[in-house]
């Protein structure tokens, strides 16, 4: 039996996914081509955006893929950690916004 | 600065070392299929070379730079410089054949003491486009050569430079401390005397390569991201990038093997050989002089002594006939070229 969860041999599989379902594969991996093509914003930014949000999901895979991808394209490693602080910071303000919730009920509560 | 591998006798010095590793390992375990069994699946095997385009012509290893990265395991402690003789010999080469373009190359090509003679010569000849690879950093490394832009000028030379990235920190990591901020500074004396200005007929095309062990991304993009960073910053410009892939060999062998990068790196060139660039590389279309006048596919082969499959052998004994046909020899370092968009000395060949 395998003696990890994650290999990093199979991102490189990733593809065969579709083998189990053509169609909907397909489709997918359409949608991630066109996404990540140039638009109103550069394939650089999305390279950026997607590092970012590598780290909040912290799929192991995409941090793997996506630095490799912003090293490619000459992203430096400055611009990758303020894109993670960028992440770290709406991840840290998201447990921390919710103590608004948790003060208006002390408030309404306690005496 | 570091040394060149020759320099510190490391066992990557000897070609035959290199040949042995790019031989063995991984692809003696079949765990790779080897560059003439890729080729071979598209019946792309023997690779034949086709009409003379392109005479790229090494005139000596010696550099002022030593880049941690470079394939000619270039220096100041290598002393292989082409001489007036064998330049001469390449001139009577130029002069018959219909090749379009000239590439100069080194090391440093503007080190060679027969340097300057050798362009005032070849650029009577007519030659269409006339390269010099010039790193740069030479322009401002000494008062006898602030004057290269008038005097490349003056030969209407194409000037093609190395440029790994638009910060500092990482082409100083490629190519040494102080190399971005005086690369910066011979940009602008280019620049200033028309050489990379839109609409200014001075060619000047940078080289990028990664630094590192990752591959080259689309040389467009990177081209664009280039010119802003140049221009934003420090007012430099420049036509075209040229996003060339590391091939591991010398230096960047070394280093891919000493960071344990050699494995993924050859999986990575394997993984993105692209069929339809085999057409395309440049091999096909080039001849490759060594220092001393031999001859070889290109200059990656040419590290590699690998000499031409070809009775012409050395320069003097240049012969179209005998050289058109040839089958181009091979090894594993040639997936560098069929990588992607493909890769050579002129950029993507897709």
């Amino acid at each position: 039996m395998q003696k990890t969860y994650y290999d990093p041999a199979d991102l490189k599989k990733f593809g065969k996914i579709s083998e189990w379902n053509e169609e909907l594969g397909a489709k997918f991996f359409d949608y991630y081509g066109k996404v990540f093509e140039e638009g109103a914003l550069t394939e650089r930014e999305k390279s950026l955006i997607a590092l970012a949000v590598s780290h909040t999901i912290q799929c192991p895979y995409c941090i793997d893929a996506y630095t490799g991808d912003g090293l490619q394209r000459g992203i430096t490693k400055e611009e990758m950690m303020e894109a993670l602080h960028v992440a770290a910071a709406i991840r840290g303000g998201a447990s921390l916004v919710h103590g608004v919730q948790m003060m208006n009920k002390v408030n309404k509560l306690d005496m | 600065m570091i040394k060149s591998l020759h320099k510190r006798e490391s066992e990557l010095a000897n070609s035959k070392r290199q040949l042995e590793i790019l031989s063995n390992g991984i692809f003696q375990k079949g765990a790779l299929p080897t560059f003439k069994e890729k080729i071979s699946e598209t019946n792309q095997f023997p690779l034949k070379a086709k009409k003379l385009e392109i005479l790229q012509i090494n005139v000596g290893y010696m550099c002022n730079q030593v880049c941690s990265h470079c394939h000619v395991d270039a220096g100041p402690d290598r002393k292989e410089i082409m001489t007036r003789e064998t330049m001469q010999q390449c001139l009577d080469v130029i002069k018959t054949t219909g090749a379009h373009t000239l590439d100069l190359t080194g090391g440093a090509p503007e080190m060679n003491p027969d340097f300057r003679w050798f362009v005032e010569e070849a650029s009577k000849v007519g030659i269409k486009d006339f390269i010099v690879r010039s790193n740069l950093t030479i322009i401002t490394a000494n008062k006898k050569y602030h004057d290269l832009p008038e005097f490349f000028k003056k030969h209407n030379v194409h000037v093609v430079s190395s440029m790994p990235h638009w910060t500092k920190g990482k082409t100083d990591k490629q190519r040494g401390d102080g190399v971005f901020n005086a690369s910066i500074e011979a940009l602008k004396m280019l620049n200033a005397v028309g050489y990379g200005m839109p609409e200014s007929n001075l060619r000047l095309d940078l080289v990028y390569n990664p630094s590192g062990a990752f591959l080259p991304s689309n040389q467009k993009s990177m081209e664009k991201d280039f010119k802003k960073g140049l221009l934003e910053e420090f007012n430099v410009q420049f036509h075209n990038l040229f996003a060339i892939t590391n091939l591991p060999i010398s230096r960047f062998l070394d280093y891919l093997i000493a960071s344990e990068n050699y494995e993924d790196y050859m999986y990575n060139l394997v993984e993105a050989y692209n069929p339809s660039a085999v057409k395309n590389v440049m091999c096909t279309n080039t001849l490759s002089v060594s220092w001393n006048g031999f001859l070889y596919d290109c200059d990656f082969n040419q590290m590699l002594e690998l000499p031409v499959n070809s009775k012409a052998k050395h320069i003097s004994d240049y012969n179209e006939d005998l050289l058109e046909g040839r089958n181009i020899v091979i090894s594993q370092h040639c997936y560098g070229c069929t990588a992607g968009a493909g890769s050579s000395c002129q950029g993507s060949v897709i």
